[in-house]
């Protein structure tokens, strides 16, 4: 008798990078390689964390710094982690709306998405806005612990802004994020595509830097898991990373990209106008009405050896929770929040024997 | 004897709020504020200053609302979920539930368990009354197919109708397929000729 295909049941917040899971139920390949597959939406991150804690789910879509936060015991219900995978590099982006926007370019910032002259523009904006005693500017990530808070953070610090002080950074789910800009409950905000493009699409808002030029070809979503799910069904997680990769690489290839705007846009997914996943899927962004640029690998969805987590990226992160004050010093919180950044497991499913590439970290770091 | 707890219940469905509730106050808990998740919501939260606070999971803004509890002065105590991390299975009850529960740091594990197997118990019967309510519209409907489908064999063959009954569940016994399968079946097949 046949046997039947190990059930996965997989998390997934509605956000363009869950594109490596979607395609791997929607192409087969989990199939291909004998996994039952189970995709389920959910609303937020903390629900994401909750259900992969208590068992709900085998695997997740994860805020890369998630895994490591839920290790080190700085979230609720944490429990160690691992991230077998990345799933997704880059697209994220910061939009401020029109209005903060005009008074940036008459403080010199470039059109083109660089970070140096938009943000060294934002911190004269918000030194007029301190002189003049108006309100605090409003920021929006989507979580404290994601890519988004750490590069806003660092774009901000590096054009000499205190993110504590200066401005004000609250937590919105993606999907809110054009209407609060659009009603002025803020004036900017960092979240991944396709909720940049939206804005732009609107005339709400203008994106003034990514993901891209503040940190190339960094982590954004990782495929998380328990350690003790990991560890009790290693042959099921070798199976699914052979067809998570098979599904990347799919992902990766020009030609699909219509296809994958199609299913991604699609009701059980992101259920939204298949037109604002374009732009972050073929790297051809919209900065506003006028401006538009062709930004390769805008957004990437790894494969190959770039999926290998890399214990360098994770210390990045933690660097960044010992920055902003989340989590405290310690040698030992450094080695598990490396463990839990472990190239192993895709490198065994996979059959590599390479090193993760070099880790490129953003410039002049620390320093600031 | 100690002051009774004040409880906060925020969930955007009013009908399961209410549900929750009443639950509460039943079990004489009288210190209970329900609000949906609107702007200012902050602003409720403190000026209710809960011990307890009950948040629905389908709740797209719970992450703001942990980041809140982390960052804010004007929620005046840190408020950690679950007391007790070692009770796994209430938990796990929890989250099955689609209930999650904050408190303040530091109450008696004892003097909240009650609360949230309160909450837990109304989110699951209020997930009953809706797949209750669910089965019964669909009852209705196939009970519409079905009829539908005997009109038109009442009709072209002249049958009775628990003749026509018959006919369609033993057509649909002999293709291992439910009646009301065979029934939409015929019903499609139907309209395509023109009725």
């Amino acid at each position: 008798m046949k046997k039947t295909p190990p059930v996965v049941i997989a998390g997934f917040i509605p956000l363009l990078d869950s594109a490596v899971l979607v395609a791997a139920l929607e192409k087969g390949f989990a199939k291909d390689h004998g996994i039952d597959l189970q995709l389920v939406r959910e609303t937020s991150w903390a629900n994401i964390r909750d259900r992969v804690a208590v068992g709900h789910f085998d695997v997740a879509h994860m805020l890369a710094p998630l895994p490591i936060a839920s290790t080190l015991q700085l979230t609720n219900l944490a429990v160690p982690m691992l991230t077998p995978m990345v799933l997704g590099l880059g697209g994220n982006a910061i939009t401020v709306s029109s209005e903060v926007w005009w008074h940036m370019r008459d403080f010199g910032a470039e059109v083109d998405g660089d970070p140096v002259s938009t943000g060294l523009a934002f911190a004269k904006l918000i030194a007029r806005h301190n002189s003049m005693n108006k309100k605090t500017l409003r920021l929006g990530v989507v979580h404290p612990f994601s890519g988004h808070a750490y590069e806003l953070r660092y774009w901000l610090k590096a054009a000499g802004i205190n993110p504590d002080e200066e401005v004000q950074i609250s937590v919105l789910p993606p999907q809110l994020m054009p209407d609060a800009l659009a009603t002025g409950q803020l004036d900017g905000y960092c979240v991944g595509e396709p909720w940049n493009t939206a804005s732009v699409q609107t005339g709400v808002g203008r994106i003034v830097t990514y993901k891209q030029a503040i940190w190339p070809n960094s982590p954004e979503k990782v495929l998380g898991t328990t350690k003790r799910w990991a560890t009790q069904n290693s042959e099921t997680l070798t199976a699914l990373l052979q067809a998570l990769s098979a599904a990347a690489d799919w992902c990766g290839i020009p030609s699909n990209v219509g296809e994958l705007a199609e299913i991604l846009s699609s009701e059980p997914y992101l259920n939204c106008p298949p037109e604002i996943c374009l732009p972050a899927l073929t790297g051809q962004i919209q900065f506003d009405a006028e401006t538009s640029r062709l930004i390769l690998d805008f957004l990437s969805f790894s494969g190959g050896s770039h999926a290998l987590p890399n214990p360098a990226h994770a210390v990045w992160f933690y660097e960044q929770m010992l920055r902003w004050e989340q989590a405290d010093v310690s040698e030992s919180s450094l080695f598990l929040a490396k463990s839990v950044f472990d190239p192993d497991y895709f490198r065994n499913a996979l059959g590599f024997s390479e090193e993760p590439p070099v880790a490129v970290l953003p410039f002049a770091d620390m320093a600031s | 004897m100690e002051s009774s707890l004040s409880i906060l219940v925020i969930d955007d469905n009013a009908i399961r709020a209410a549900i929750i509730e009443q639950g509460l106050r039943d079990a004489g808990h009288d210190k209970v504020v329900v609000v949906q998740t609107v702007n200012g919501l902050l602003r409720r939260i403190a000026d209710a200053n809960p011990d307890v606070i009950v948040i629905d999971l389908e709740n797209p803004k719970r992450d703001q609302l942990e980041h809140m509890f982390q960052v804010s002065r004007a929620v005046q105590r840190p408020i950690a979920m679950f007391v007790d991390h070692s009770d796994s299975s209430m938990i796990e009850a929890a989250v099955d539930a689609g209930v999650s529960a904050y408190i303040v740091d530091g109450l008696k594990r004892e003097r909240v368990k009650p609360i949230l197997d309160m909450a837990i118990s109304r989110f699951r019967a209020y997930s009953k009354l809706t797949q209750d309510l669910k089965d019964a519209r669909t009852e209705l409907a196939d009970r519409k197919t079905i009829d539908r489908a005997k009109g038109i064999l009442m009709k072209t063959k002249g049958l009775s109708e628990q003749q026509a009954y018959d006919l369609l569940r033993k057509t649909a016994m002999s293709q291992s397929r439910k009646v009301i399968e065979v029934a939409q079946s015929l019903n499609i097949a139907s309209g395509l000729l023109g009725d």
